[in-house]
């Protein structure tokens, strides 16, 4: 799954050289041969591949911001990755408060953290009946921003987006 | 900017250490730990730091850095990459040693789980060459993980003595000014003890169990759907019920007309709100109230129990007299007509009354005016006069629906009788100005008229004790419950039951000749009635209350009437009627984005359903899958598309057409010899359980999510085959075959289990599997039976049918086309998300539909399959013997099989191609 993400991340940056990636350890953590050594995990991958594409400020424009990058890209590998089914709900509905007044997940402009938790719940959110995607209505509202994002998407399907509420309450 | 910290919070040292290293401005809070770190977790969170801008960070290494950073000290890939080492290698094993030790006293086995992750760190420092780990001084990296171990290390230190190099690092460190503060601050004393409360707040840590190594799409959010743990009681248990096999098992009975109560047995008298005649039914009305009724009384006839179940259409009314006038007919004439089109629509979606009556008959008549004497023999029933507006061109008084005029309130011109299309406001319509006849456009005048109203208040204490024991012993569903006490709290007030109308059953008082009965007291009685045209001997059903249960299905608008006002006629009317036991009400059903709408041509109606080539069973299926229980719920084309690709294509009709197939090829189509080790066994507890929630579900009408479970059975079944590989064993040595053959024998009587779960939800369907499986008829009694049991129905030796697909996929832009045709307004919304599937070459198409894919295993397979191809290429250049070939070649068929089976396609494309109907 990591590799996948990695290929789409890289063409998203418009790298022309596509690296070659290998695994480590029982979780497959990915590792990068670079002219400097070995990089290793998924995250710190992404950073340098975002350095290498001379795209710094997907990484945080400002001290703060890139402390905010680094806050979800982690939430993204400890909380999204390899959550229980029950956690699911719990990752949905905090993100769903903290979007309720942010066009990307660190404020106003698209960064790393954005294009990962992207990649990362795609797989959750495919399995969210339209009501569920209702109830976490921002979150929706993000990820089908997200999945319309130029050049991101890549291998992952897309997911369908009702534009209109369906649940509004006490209509009768 | 303030940080928020907590004592005894390990995550907090870190942070308080960076704060004392870097020397940033910062005003520190010791907070208790109830309080939340930031506003939109749900799990309280510190440390957390408010930053200037307002937001909040709550991750302790994403704080640490912002701080280093702020002091000067930027971050680069090794910095990165120790923390993210830190964060998803080190913290998971710290939670569980740390569990281990402070909440369980093993501190020698909390250690050894440290082994790996200390190794490392071991090894990464004795091969640097500085005394920190990224750098001659301390870099964020240090404190980080100095917090993180701090606890542990400082507290076993004598264990460190295997890892030289960590034991100086952390030495070193730990003779740091800044860490020496904060371990004062945050863990006072001893560390470990000083966590025990901390640690009693964490949930306890998994053993990492990952999301999505099984397909799933079923909603994650049913906590049985966890994965459960099978104990060796079970496993026997399971197999002992299996190795039972159908010896003792009744047969199951034949229907035979007309049904009526048997003493021993249980009867259920199950009736579906009555579908009003002049409207053609659409999807949401049939999910409603027959789809409902009808799955609970197959299942009910399954389970051996004594099942009536009535319905018809309801024909008197205004709006009929209405529909009549526009059409040119009699009232009669449009019933006739309309009464034709429901039976038809209903039979198509084969919903399968004993009897499907109508309202307008002569036994409606006896019964309604029988039941109304008796309501006013015994001075339940009340006179009072209304005002009405009165046409007198037209001869005769004006339904709501009838007059138009000037809203009281807005003034808006075209105001209704009963309500303001412009203000909404309800209306009285002798409060309109300017009223009008809309048949005649002639000025109505107001007119008082003597009623009869329906006594509720003096029936109502009467009722709440029916009610109490109704709701507290039955299977109310909780808005029927929730509907009824709202009536009750507001109290109850007398009802007019007549009207002034031509087109209903006549009020038998020689005082109110001209009028007939209102619709909401005399269509209940339909139930009563149309049982009646039945059979005579319809009391025995009605007037029983000791030997029948009555189970009322409906949309929840149709409570009150069911829960309140018509068991308030029958309990005044004094003669022992059977009252319902049990009120099943399903919230509503929109359609896509909106509500399902005649006028705007909206939706998808009864009659056009069959016209869309979409087999009956699939509609049932998803119509089900998506039943409003508990709330409201959407038809969505797309969502159409994907539910029966994913769960009856790829799922369930996937693992039921492979388990036929098995026996077809690799065993002449005969069940092979089963000899079950502990992962069969394990299988069938797993089946078991399944089958027993399925069962309790059912009994308590809870359609939509028994049918999870039994989705969840072929998942199980896909899952061991998938492990298992039958196509492979069957072609090695005679444990392999013997292997081959168990799982194969065992997954085809699991087909066999699936097709009787089956049979409420998708009736053509579950037919067809038994056929395919030649399946004995005492498989349904049997494993149906009392709390419901998994048993061998296909012993060694039986000899199957032909098997064939049983589902068909629905392309995207046949979807694409229905959604059109359905979607009214909504088909012009060209902004919306593309359904399904996004114009992506044909190839993946696939995979956009079929979210059971696996791409890791898929690129696995793509690399097997390719060295396959190699390999078989080399053979035939090198001229093999053909018998090599064939094997190699058979090989790497299954591989791309398999290969296609991960990226979610239908492995037989071929055989999937033939329309099935």
């Amino acid at each position: 799954m990591a590799l996948k993400e990695l290929s789409s991340l890289e063409k998203f940056l418009g790298l022309k050289k596509h690296n070659k990636y290998s695994t480590q350890g029982d979780n497959k953590v990915p590792v990068l041969q670079s002219n400097n050594g070995p990089v290793v995990g998924l995250l710190t991958v992404c950073s340098h591949l975002v350095n290498e594409a001379k795209r710094p400020e997907l990484l945080g424009s400002s001290t703060e911001h890139r402390a905010m990058v680094h806050q979800w890209l982690e939430y993204r590998v400890t909380k999204v990755d390899g959550c229980g089914r029950e956690e699911v709900k719990t990752v949905l509905k905090d993100l769903n408060l903290y979007l309720q007044d942010k066009v990307y997940l660190t404020g106003n402009c698209f960064t790393l953290a954005d294009a990962l938790m992207y990649y990362g719940l795609h797989p959750l959110v495919v399995d969210l009946a339209v009501h569920e995607k209702e109830q976490y209505m921002n979150v929706t509202r993000w990820f089908d921003h997200l999945q319309h994002y130029p050049g991101l998407r890549h291998h992952l399907a897309p997911v369908v987006v009702l534009r209109n509420r369906v649940y509004t309450s006490g209509h009768h | 900017m303030k940080l928020y910290i907590s004592e005894g919070n390990p995550h907090c040292l870190k942070v308080l250490a960076a704060v004392e290293q870097t020397l940033v401005q910062c005003d520190v809070q010791c907070v208790i730990h109830e309080e939340r770190g930031g506003p939109f977790l749900s799990r309280p969170a510190l440390p957390a730091l408010l930053l200037p801008s307002g937001h909040h960070l709550f991750s302790s290494n994403a704080i640490c850095q912002y701080l280093f950073e702020t002091s000067g000290q930027k971050p680069h890939t090794l910095i990165n990459q120790w923390l993210e080492w830190e964060t998803t290698e080190l913290q998971p094993a710290l939670l569980q040693a740390l569990h281990m030790a402070v909440l369980q006293g093993k501190a020698t086995e909390a250690s050894k789980i440290l082994q790996r992750p200390l190794s490392y760190l071991d090894q990464c420092l004795s091969k640097g060459t500085t005394p920190y780990l990224t750098a001659e001084t301390v870099s964020v990296v240090d404190v980080v993980l100095w917090g993180a171990l701090h606890p542990f290390l400082s507290d076993s230190s004598p264990a460190l003595g295997e890892w030289k190099s960590v034991q100086a690092w952390f030495e070193r460190l730990a003779g740091e000014k800044a860490c020496q503060a904060a371990a004062q601050r945050v863990l006072p004393g001893k560390s470990l003890e000083a966590l025990k409360s901390f640690m009693q707040r964490q949930p306890a840590p998994h053993s990492s169990q990952r999301r999505g190594a099984e397909s799933c799409n079923s909603t994650p959010s049913e906590a049985e759907e966890a994965v459960r743990v099978v104990s060796e009681e079970e496993m026997e248990t399971a197999a002992l019920a299996w190795s039972r096999g159908l010896t003792a098992c009744p047969e199951p009975t034949k229907r035979q007309h007309p049904i009526l109560p048997q003493e021993g047995r249980r009867n259920l008298l199950l009736t579906s709100a009555l579908p009003y005649v002049n409207n053609v039914p659409h999807l949401g009305n049939i999910i409603g109230c027959v789809l409902s009724a009808d799955v609970f009384a197959r299942y009910g006839r399954l389970r051996g129990w004594n099942v009536l179940y009535v319905c018809g259409t309801d024909e008197y009314g205004t709006a009929t007299e209405n529909k009549a006038r526009e059409e040119g007919l009699t009232p009669q004439q449009i019933c006739d007509k309309y009464h034709a089109v429901h039976a038809d629509i209903y039979r198509w979606f084969q919903v399968d009354f004993d009897y499907f009556g109508r309202t307008t008959t002569k036994k409606q008549t006896e019964i309604a005016q029988d039941i109304f004497w008796r309501l006013h023999e015994r001075g339940f029933l009340l006179e009072d006069t209304v005002e009405q507006l009165r046409c007198e061109g037209c001869r005769r008084f004006l339904a709501d629906r009838f007059v138009e005029g000037v809203c009281p309130y807005c003034s808006y011109p075209e105001a209704r009788g009963d309500q303001c299309d412009k203000c909404g406001r309800l209306i009285n319509a002798v409060e309109l100005k300017n009223p009008l006849c809309k048949v005649c456009s002639k000025t109505p005048i107001i007119r008082s008229s003597k009623h009869l109203f329906l006594d509720l208040p003096k029936l109502e204490s009467q009722l709440e004790e029916w009610l109490d024991k109704s709701t507290g012993t039955g299977d109310w569903t909780a808005n029927a419950k929730q509907i009824t006490r709202s009536w009750l709290r507001d109290g109850l007030k007398p009802r007019c039951i007549t009207r002034d109308l031509k087109w209903g059953t006549p009020v038998p008082h020689p005082d109110f000749a001209d009028k007939v009965f209102y619709v909401w007291f005399d269509a209940p009685i339909g139930y009563l009635s149309i049982t009646a045209n039945y059979t005579n001997q319809w009391e025995k059903w009605w007037k029983n209350p000791e030997q029948v249960e009555l189970y009322n299905f409906m949309a929840k608008d149709n409570v009150p009437f069911h829960s309140v006002v018509f068991p308030s006629s029958l309990l005044g009317a004094q003669d022992n009627y059977t009252l319902v036991n049990h009120l099943v009400a399903t919230e509503y059903l929109n359609y896509e984005d909106t509500k399902f709408s005649k006028s705007r041509g909206v939706g998808v109606f009864g009659d056009m359903a069959k016209d869309t080539g979409i087999p009956s069973d699939v509609w049932r299926f998803y119509l089900l899958y998506v039943r409003p229980e508990g709330q409201d719920s959407t038809f969505s084309w797309a969502d159409m598309a994907l539910k029966n690709n994913s769960e009856l294509l790829n799922n369930l009709g996937n693992f039921i057409n492979r388990a036929g197939m098995f026996v077809t090829k690799f065993f002449e189509g005969c069940v092979p010899a089963m000899e079950l080790l502990t992962e069969d066994k394990t299988l069938l507890a797993q089946v078991g359980w399944e089958l027993r929630q399925y069962i309790s579900l059912m009994d308590k009408v809870k359609i939509r999510d028994a049918l999870k479970h039994i989705l969840n059975i072929s998942r199980h079944g896909n899952q061991y085959i998938q492990v298992n590989e039958p196509w492979k064993k069957i072609k090695g040595g005679d444990q392999d075959r013997q292997r081959a053959g168990t799982v194969t024998g065992v997954s085809v009587n699991i087909a066999c289990l699936l097709s009787v779960m089956l049979q409420p939800y998708i009736p053509t369907v579950s037919q067809t599997i038994r056929e395919q499986l030649n399946a004995p008829a005492a498989c349904v009694g049997t494993m149906l039976h009392a709390a419901g049991s998994f048993v061998c129905s296909l012993p060694a030796g039986h000899t199957i049918g032909t098997v064939s697909p049983l589902f068909q996929k629905l392309e995207a832009d046949q979807i694409e086309a229905l959604k059109k045709r359905f979607g009214g307004q909504q088909a012009q919304n060209t902004n919306q998300a593309p359904p399904v599937a996004a114009p992506a070459p044909v190839a993946t198409n696939d995979e956009a539909v079929v979210s059971g894919a696996d791409p890791e295993k898929a690129k696995q397979l793509t690399q097997a399959v390719a060295e396959q191809g190699d390999k078989v290429r080399v053979l035939k250049a090198q001229k093999a013997e053909k018998a090599a070939i064939t094997l190699e070649v058979n090989k790497l068929l299954e591989l791309k099989k398999q290969l296609a089976l991960a990226e979610g396609k239908s492995p037989e494309p071929a055989a999937q191609k033939g329309k099935k109907k």
